[in-house]
């Protein structure tokens, strides 16, 4: 075993013995524990849990990846402002709001404030969005496991289930928030440690932020130099039309997300719940302005020190990574050396995924620092898996049976439908996290779409509106679904290969299929029964902070059910 | 709050959001997207602007946004005597 192996192992084993701790600190007895921690979260911890609940493998692993190589610099913009934007339409337009509806899950605003139907709707929504989602965060942590322990990928899924399983199943979402606030601890500290001495290094400066721009000139160049676009250069990759498209789909489809948007209710209070955004997006920023200083210094570097060696003498991260097939040369023209292009003579192909595992050993640092960016990245896939799992098993467990099957279930028996709905979406997820569908990479990306073209527009509709009807929604959900899936399903590699409309990509649709959803909930309200006079005057009072009679009403399952 | 107060409540933060969203559209996909590359000959600190505002600068004013939001936000709530009022309401 290596040394590298040896300190992953230790701060693998040192986090997992962490999070268990955390879930039988934390274990709970009542529903509202278990689906949102009894709503009794004060907001700092509610925005790291947030944020670590937000930050997949994908932003850890491989977002700096994107940037700095598959989008060449400005075109991975989208995702950096499309992530982070998102949550300035949670804070403004949804948080405050749902949790003073104060329900369990969104299926629960959607069917309280619509319909059953609706509700249903809502439920395939979620669930649906959220095993997209969940398959791709449990196939990343058997990625880390097989590439630093040299276990493999399935073994590596099947320890990150067990442990999973542990803190979710015991502790619902009370478990899983403080694990999720121990986890975003890890996976923060793994991340600025090496983009904080990749920057003094090359730089001088501590502030990866402000340093990165010392070298940007020097990176144009280079990449002018070996025929690339220029790195700041906007659209290289991609048009105006579409990288507009993308944000906003990101942006709306981020606002749209159950597993986040459920966060909100774990808040204590309307003002818990805004400062929750806030805290939140400060975490998230703290990633999100580092990854694209790690990926321009790690670009540098590639330019520098990889392109133009001889094909023999890779830099050691290089040959690390060489070895396991991430980094792959081909010396076409057989004269030795590595030539790096943008054209068919290119004889570099780096994967997304390695830039931040290998940023520690690009700045030199010890074998410690690669373990704990390890068990970072582990955090970051277990945390945001759990919240999936939480959303999956309290949209079956309450708003199917509960809701719908067993509205006379005891609590202690609504707590172990949960308890087993759980331990089954994550026996699934595992499947699917060995198994992966052949095009889960693009689904985790589409997931947004639909998330944005069904939730995002009933949601705020739902709270702005008060004259929005039942029927208008749910015909606005099911249009914006099945436009931008069918869309999708046109256009993508795997089933059509289609340009689509006006060369508009898949992942860019979703904010059309929400402007359909929109013009079809608001036509349809116009001609369908208005809701009843309660449910308006219910509207017009999750407006306001504080106990207000109906909603505290509504809270107590004192309304009539007729309400609609 | 009586109906009168109520109204005034709901313009006020009304008008908060529609300038927060306005600022937030300008920077995001003003400033970041659509403006890109004429405020990229513009170099501040090594950064040409329009890069900067798409990798770090839109996200810096996101975070700005959300606490001028919240800050506001306490204020009204102080105003008009809500503030205090709060209690956890869950659903039985």
């Amino acid at each position: 075993m290596s040394d590298i192996q040896i300190w992953t192992l230790v701060f693998a084993a040192l986090s997992f013995a962490l999070y268990i701790y955390i879930a039988v600190a934390s274990r709970v007895k009542d529903t509202a524990g278990f689906y949102v921690a009894g709503g009794g979260i004060p907001a700092p911890a509610n925005g790291a849990a947030i944020a670590a609940d937000w930050m997949s493998a994908a932003s850890f692993i491989s977002m700096a990846g994107i940037v700095a190589l598959s989008t060449n610099g400005y075109d991975g913009s989208v995702y950096l402002m499309g992530w982070t934007g998102g949550y300035v339409l949670l804070a403004l337009l949804l948080a405050p709001y749902l949790r003073k509806f104060g329900k369990y899950t969104i299926p629960d605003f959607v069917g309280d404030r619509y319909s059953e139907t609706a509700r249903m709707v809502a439920v395939i929504c979620t669930v649906v969005i959220s095993f997209v989602y969940v398959a791709g965060q449990m196939s990343g942590t058997g990625l880390v496991f097989a590439r630093f322990l040299n276990v493999n990928a399935t073994t590596g899924v099947i320890i990150g289930m067990v442990i999973v399983f542990f803190y979710a199943v015991l502790g619902g979402m009370k478990g899983i928030t403080w694990t999720q606030v121990a986890q975003y601890s890890v996976l923060i500290v793994a991340y600025l440690i090496p983009a904080v001495a990749i920057s003094t290094t090359v730089t001088n400066i501590p502030v990866p932020q402000i340093g990165f721009g010392q070298i940007l000139a020097e990176l144009d160049g280079l990449q002018r130099d070996l025929g690339f676009a220029e790195y700041t250069e906007a659209f290289t990759n991609s048009n105006m039309l579409n990288v507009t498209l993308m944000t906003a789909t990101l942006m709306f489809g981020t606002a749209g997300l159950p597993h986040v948007i459920v966060r909100f209710y774990t808040a204590k209070s309307v003002r818990a719940a805004r400062f929750s955004a806030l805290w939140a997006l400060f975490f998230i920023a703290l990633l999100y302005t580092t990854a694209p200083s790690i990926a321009a210094f790690s670009k540098l570097n590639i330019l520098q020190d990889v392109s133009g060696t001889a094909v023999d003498n890779l830099p050691g991260w290089a040959q690390t990574w060489a070895d396991v097939d991430l980094i792959t040369v081909d010396d076409l023209n057989n004269d030795g050396i590595i030539d790096y292009g943008a054209d068919a003579a290119n004889e570099l192909t780096i994967n997304n995924d390695i830039l931040v595992l290998a940023a520690p050993e690009i700045a030199g640092l010890p074998a410690p620092v690669i373990g704990l960016v390890a068990a970072g990245a582990l955090a970051a896939a277990l945390s945001t898996a759990s919240g999936l799992l939480l959303v999956i098993s309290s949209s079956i467990a309450n708003d199917v049976y509960y809701k719908k099957i067993n509205p006379q279930a005891t609590e202690a028996r609504q707590l172990m439908v949960g308890r087993i709905t759980m331990a089954a979406a994550i026996v699934v997820a595992g499947y699917l996290g060995i198994n992966p569908p052949g095009f889960v990479a693009q689904v985790v990306a589409l997931a947004f779409g639909l998330a944005c073209a069904s939730f995002f527009p009933v949601l705020v509709l739902g709270i702005f509106w008060k004259k929005c009807t039942a029927m208008g929604a749910t015909a606005g959900m099911i249009t914006g679904l099945v436009v931008t899936l069918a869309y999708m399903l046109w256009t993508i590699d795997i089933y059509g290969n289609s340009d689509g409309i006006f060369g508009i990509t898949e992942t860019s649709f979703g904010v059309v299929g929400m402007a359909l959803n929109i013009i079809v909930t608001v036509v349809v309200s116009q001609f369908t029964p208005k809701p009843s006079p309660v449910m308006q005057e219910l509207v017009e009072e999750i407006r306001y902070p504080g106990r207000t009679k109906l909603v505290e009403a509504h809270a107590h399952g004192d309304l009539p059910p007729d309400v609609h | 709050m009586d109906e009168r107060q109520r109204r005034e409540y709901w313009r006020r933060n009304l008008r908060l959001m529609a300038i927060l969203l306005t600022i937030w559209a300008a920077v995001s996909f003003g400033a970041g997207i659509w403006f890109v590359e004429p405020l990229n000959n513009i170099v501040i600190a090594d950064f040409p602007l329009g890069f900067w505002f798409a990798q770090q600068g839109s996200i810096l004013t996101f975070l700005a946004l959300i606490a001028v939001y919240v800050w506001r936000m306490d204020k009204l709530d102080k105003e008009y005597g809500v503030d205090e009022l709060e209690e956890e309401v869950h659903h039985s």
